[in-house]
């Protein structure tokens, strides 16, 4: 599974990614977990409030910061 | 029937927004615990500070609450979708109007700028969007309403909401959409599926808000009303007035250029401004202070200047600029009404 964590560094950017790290582990799947900085790719996905979270290339979740247990309902 | 009617909304003014039996509780407080009489200087910067610190943590909680759930019905991205088709000032006007919903952070102004411009918005309407998102959003309706009364507060939105349509059509006619930066116009509009969110997302999301926007105040909040208790009660009348007041002429200018360069959130300047005029500055030198931090800060500013060439961004800050100090004036002058 590919996951991706749009956001430019601010901290609620890095707190999405800390919450997916952990809803994979809790999980146990095979996921890889990439930071998209670069606001021309996060735009690309028409994304305009960051943080997002795509899996699998589909926007799931956009500006906000679900808790860990909210993100695996989407992986 | 009316008479009842506006009895109520006094009530619920008093009670909920200004709660005034807050103040008398801080009073009986300091009063009786600290042994301070309110009407003293000691007493009286104290009970400013515990009261106004408390009400307006109380407020911004309930009402960052409140208002992050209502506008989670409106991502930037739906605002792209219903701005889309639109031209003309009555774009603008929905621009500006959409502005106040939308949740708004200094982050998120370039790839709302971005987003709206590959759309093909007229680059006024999307002027009209940043004009008003950080100058008139609910929560400063409320608050104003708290702390200055429903006339003042209703008055502030609509003329924030004019010099946002005003603003935004006067850098569609002046044609600047050859002062966008180069790379904006090259990013393809995407349309992303936006997702319905179920009750208990928006709850959440909204908690997280609250946490973060006080993660992200608290601190200035506590600044905001030192300075305030400060004004209320160690800083002579007379050098308020010679400063401030309404008997220097550039008071409403002297109000703008300071606030221009401050990053302070709303609830964190409200004490000052409450304080001020307390002291008997003139309303419109306070909005215009006000309006000068929220409208215009050094973050946002650095933000558009990657979207936007410099003299574009010239333009922008000084139309809201003259804006500010235009209203300014004008509350000043029509005060009779409000106060």
């Amino acid at each position: 599974m590919i996951i991706k964590v749009l956001g430019s560094g601010c901290s609620s950017c890095k707190k999405l990614e800390e919450n997916t790290r952990k809803a994979v582990e809790d999980l146990g799947i095979e996921a890889t977990i990439e930071k998209v900085t670069d606001f021309k790719k996060i735009m690309a996905y028409g994304v305009m409030k960051t943080p997002a979270l795509v899996v699998e290339e589909k926007v799931k979740i956009m500006g906000r910061v679900p808790s860990a247990d909210e993100i695996k309902k989407y992986l | 029937m009316l008479n009842i009617i506006s009895q109520i909304f006094v009530w619920i003014n008093n009670a909920i927004l200004k709660m005034t039996w807050l103040s008398n509780l801080i009073q009986a407080f300091v009063e009786n615990v600290f042994g301070l009489s309110i009407k003293e200087r000691l007493g009286g910067s104290v009970h400013f500070f515990i009261y106004d610190t408390i009400k307006i943590f109380i407020l911004l909680s309930v009402l960052i609450f409140l208002i992050s759930y209502i506008q989670s019905y409106f991502p930037p991205e739906r605002t792209k979708k219903i701005l889309g088709n639109i031209k003309g000032i009555k774009g603008n006007i929905l621009g500006a109007l959409l502005g106040t919903i939308t949740p708004f952070c200094s982050c998120s102004s370039i790839p709302i700028f971005i987003g709206f411009n590959s759309a093909g918005l007229p680059l006024g309407i999307t002027f009209s969007f940043l004009i008003s998102s950080p100058l008139v959003d609910l929560a400063s309706l409320l608050i104003l309403m708290s702390f200055f009364g429903a006339k003042i507060a209703i008055a502030y939105v609509v003329v924030g909401l004019i010099l946002a349509v005003i603003g935004g059509t006067i850098i569609d006619k002046l044609r600047l959409e050859k002062y966008v930066e180069g790379y904006v116009k090259e990013i393809e509009n995407v349309d992303v599926e936006i997702a319905l969110l179920t009750k208990q997302e928006r709850i959440s999301y909204s908690k997280e808000q609250v946490k973060d926007v006080f993660h992200k105040v608290w601190l200035y909040v506590l600044i905001g009303v030192g300075i305030g208790a400060a004004i209320h009660n160690w800083i002579p009348q007379s050098i308020i007035e010679t400063v401030v007041g309404n008997n220097n002429p550039f008071a409403v200018l002297l109000a703008t250029a300071v606030g221009i360069p401050m990053y302070a959130d709303i609830f964190g300047t409200l004490p000052i401004a409450e304080a001020l005029f307390g002291k008997g500055v003139g309303i419109g030198t306070v909005l215009s202070f006000m309006m000068a931090v929220t409208a215009l800060s050094l973050p946002s500013i650095i933000m558009l200047s990657k979207v936007v060439k410099p003299k574009l961004l010239a333009i922008f800050v000084a139309i809201v600029s003259i804006g500010i100090i235009i209203i300014g004036y004008l509350f000043n002058a029509f005060s009779f009404m409000f106060v």
